[in-house]
């Protein structure tokens, strides 16, 4: 066990995409109590400064752990399959259909329970594409597979907050009046 | 001596050196510090019984200063020498204080922070904290007879770096080793033994004489998170007094015109609330000049002339409740914080609109100084059985400025501390050798509406073309919250990098000019001063050494441990000098010696973590 090693070693889980979220969060804290700092308070800068090294990594880990789309594209790039969100946008045209047609309705949309309707088809296909990323990550272990789904949920995510975007907008709206 | 000392769990090694930490609270009005004490948490009064500490410090003609009671009493006439609300001021420039022209102060601009001309020079708001901070050290170490291990000192939730920074400085001034900078509402949640298991949300309704607060935060397995803050910075318990006191004049016709028949009017208008919290009715009752007023005011009529300022309270709540996405059903309990929770009427709606009681069997003046102090004998090591473990959050994003005027975010608001993050930037010009770099904090886009932190240059990049050099920037924020950014060229291999303190923070070698000011000037001298340091210094980390030893000696071998067993010796012999630069030495090379071991203790803590989630898992 060293700061290098992986986010499942370090928590001393199995290296799946399927997880107990209970669990992360237990031995998050028990990790924690162990590395924080404050438990070196009292004794010197050395300790402290290892303290330090070892309570970031663990934040660190825990961050990509208890999200699970983090957890996939960590999963994916753990395998040799980068994700690389930034340089490779190419999706499938079925998807950028999709995607459009999401936009349109989006921006046609008038009411709360108009959004509302969205937001339900859109959790609707998160979670479809997160049955599917578990099931190519942990069954048939087909990483460059998980990506293309870890790069669709990426673009629903972003969907997804753009959607609650509106809706505050119009929150806001009524209470102002 | 042993140095090696077998002590049962739960122990400390030697029960005769436990260890003094205090807890400080370092309010706008007022100042108190609170230690454990046989096992309970309790607040430390001045030789003559008074907890409380008024946050006010005078600079005399010819030297001296008076911090507290004697200093306030002189508010009025020596207003541009006796500093008052420093606490506002800490960290910020002369723009961001509202309203600084009304202040009696002669202030001097600076970048990052302000400061005040005095008969003494000009002041920083951390030299003025620092004073205050000091008077509580030293009423603390004659209660003990001894000197203090460390402190915990409380801010405000909403506290930026810039802030928690400029206090942390203040600590370092004031000679104090500062455990952890807490946020003043996890504080209060702690004294009130929240942590013991309590799971959900909570809100902390925080009234003080001039400011009001109000927190909400998450409690999760002992992690505390601020999930949102608000409050008035404009409001508090002064208002109730003014309100009283223009509605009793109203009623007898009457106007206070001249300073003193304020000043008594205000008096009597404090004194008529607080003995309103008790009883239903009382004379309010002042000497004007050429005439005297004696009011009889009953509750409900305090009540009503002060409604409208209990209303303003509670509609910071609900707005704070909305920024946190919350109902009043989502909250569990409610803590009152500061005095002026006392009165009935606040304690009465605010359990209206909680649809609860709220908590108020602990002093509201008391309680951010007793939860401090309970994390402070936590963190010195006193309570081994304790399982207290405070997991804060971030409470603003933090960044750096992208073409445009733009904030690139990196590590983002509401982020488990400690936290290390790391982006890479690149040159947009063919052979730059040289990149700018403007640190801000803030939750919006655009970097003028943000927080500048630091700026900080980039220099010996090697040329190359534009785009092709990888500038790492990596934030480090620690368990306090406050942040180191460092920038370093990967690809060329030619190291250059550099470490930023951020620019409103104070340079080590400033703290080391203000000590050496403070200690010509205090009646301490400063070599003895300094010589006591270094050896608590030392003992400090012969302490820790052993109890490190203690625990985990096996992991040496026996060459290892007689190499530490040497520095140490070399520390206890330094300590019977009478100079404090041997002992220091000493210090810092049993420090590095011990390094190697500390990271092997970490490991096996690592571990042990883990093997004991396997077996109860299995």
């Amino acid at each position: 066990m060293n700061l290098q090693s992986s986010d499942f070693e370090l928590f001393g889980i199995p290296s799946q995409f399927a997880q107990d979220r209970a669990a992360i969060d237990a031995r998050w804290k028990d990790l924690q109590r162990e590395a924080h700092p404050d438990k070196f308070a009292a004794q010197g800068a050395a300790a402290q400064r290892i303290a330090m090294q070892w309570s970031v990594r663990i934040n660190e880990a825990y961050q990509r752990l208890k999200d699970p789309l983090k957890r996939a594209a960590y999963l994916c790039e753990l395998n040799g399959a980068p994700v690389n969100a930034e340089n490779n946008t190419a999706m499938p045209a079925v998807f950028l259909m999709q995607q459009m047609e999401w936009r349109e309705s989006l921006d046609e949309a008038q009411t709360s329970d108009d959004l509302e309707a969205i937001g339900a088809q859109v959790a609707q296909a998160r979670k479809e594409t997160m049955q599917k990323c578990g099931l190519l990550l942990d069954v048939n272990h087909d990483f460059a597979g998980a990506v293309q789904q870890v790069r669709a949920l990426m673009f629903i995510e972003r969907f997804a907050s753009d959607v609650d975007a509106r809706l505050d907008q119009m929150d806001t709206a009524v209470r102002g009046q | 001596m042993a140095l090696l000392q077998i002590s049962e769990p739960g122990q400390t090694p030697n029960p005769h050196e436990r260890r003094i930490a205090v807890g400080i609270d370092l309010g706008t009005t007022h100042s108190l510090v609170a230690s454990v004490r046989h096992g309970v948490a309790e607040c430390l009064p001045d030789d003559q019984g008074r907890i409380l500490l008024p946050s006010v410090v005078r600079y005399l003609e010819g030297g001296g200063r008076k911090v507290g009671f004697e200093a306030q009493a002189a508010l009025a006439s020596d207003a541009e020498n006796t500093i008052a609300s420093v606490k506002r001021f800490m960290g910020r420039g002369l723009k961001d204080v509202i309203g600084h022209a009304r202040l009696p102060y002669r202030f001097v601009d600076h970048p990052g922070m302000l400061g005040i001309q005095t008969v003494h020079g000009e002041k920083s708001p951390v030299e003025v904290s620092a004073d205050i901070l000091a008077t509580l050290r030293y009423r603390a170490e004659d209660t003990f007879g001894d000197d203090l291990f460390g402190a915990v000192i409380t801010v405000p939730a909403y506290f930026d770096d810039a802030q928690r920074q400029a206090t942390k400085d203040a600590a370092q001034l004031a000679g104090l080793n500062v455990l952890r900078l807490i946020n003043e509402p996890t504080a209060a949640a702690i004294a009130y033994g929240l942590d013991n298991g309590s799971e959900g949300v909570y809100a902390i309704y925080d009234l003080g004489g001039g400011t009001f607060d109000i927190s909400i935060l998450r409690l999760t397995q002992g992690v505390f998170e601020v999930v949102a803050t608000g409050g008035d910075s404009a409001l508090g318990g002064d208002d109730y007094d003014h309100a009283l006191s223009d509605w009793v004049l109203a009623q007898c016709g009457l106007q206070a015109l001249t300073a003193a028949d304020k000043a008594a009017v205000k008096v009597a208008a404090r004194a008529c609330k607080e003995a309103l919290s008790a009883t239903e009715s009382i004379a309010f009752s002042a000497d004007m000049t050429g005439t005297s007023v004696v009011f009889d005011v009953n509750i409900s009529q305090f009540d009503e002339v002060t409604s409208g300022l209990t209303a303003r309270t509670l509609a910071a709540v609900r707005k704070v409740l909305r920024d946190a996405r919350l109902t009043v059903d989502d909250v569990k309990g409610v803590v009152m914080v500061g005095g002026s929770t006392r009165m009935p009427q606040i304690q009465r709606e605010v359990a209206k609109f909680f649809g609860r009681a709220p908590l108020t069997n602990l002093n509201p003046d008391e309680v951010v100084a007793l939860g401090a102090a309970i994390q402070a004998n936590q963190l010195a090591g006193n309570n081994t059985s304790g399982d207290l473990l405070l997991l804060d959050v971030i409470p603003l994003s933090l960044g750096i400025e992208t073409m445009g005027g733009l904030v690139e975010r990196i590590v983002p608001r509401n982020e488990t501390i400690p936290t290390a993050k790391a982006q890479d930037f690149t040159t947009y010009k063919d052979g730059q050798t040289a990149l700018a770099l403007h640190v801000v904090q803030g939750e919006r886009d655009l970097v003028s509406d943000c927080r500048s932190l630091a700026r900080f240059e980039l220099r010996g990049i090697p040329p190359m073309a534009a785009g092709a050099a990888r500038i790492r920037v990596t934030f480090t924020v620690d368990a306090d919250g406050l942040l180191n950014v460092s920038a370093k060229e990967q690809i060329s291999g030619v190291e250059a990098r550099i470490d930023v303190k951020p620019s409103y923070g104070l340079g080590d070698d400033q703290i080391a000019k203000m000590l050496q000011e403070s200690f010509t000037t205090a009646d301490a001298d400063m070599k003895t001063r300094a010589l006591v340091e270094a050896r608590v210094d030392g003992d400090r980390m012969l302490l820790a050494t052993q109890s490190a030893l203690a625990a985990d000696a096996d992991l040496l071998s026996g060459e290892e441990l007689s190499e530490i067993d040497a520095l140490m010796a070399a520390v206890t012999a330094a300590r019977s000098l009478e100079d404090a630069a041997p002992i220091e030495a000493a210090t810092q090379t049993l420090a590095k010696g011990t390094e190697a071991f500390a990271a092997m203790r970490m490991n096996r803590g690592i571990q042990k973590a883990l093997a004991g989630k396997n077996i109860e898992t299995v």
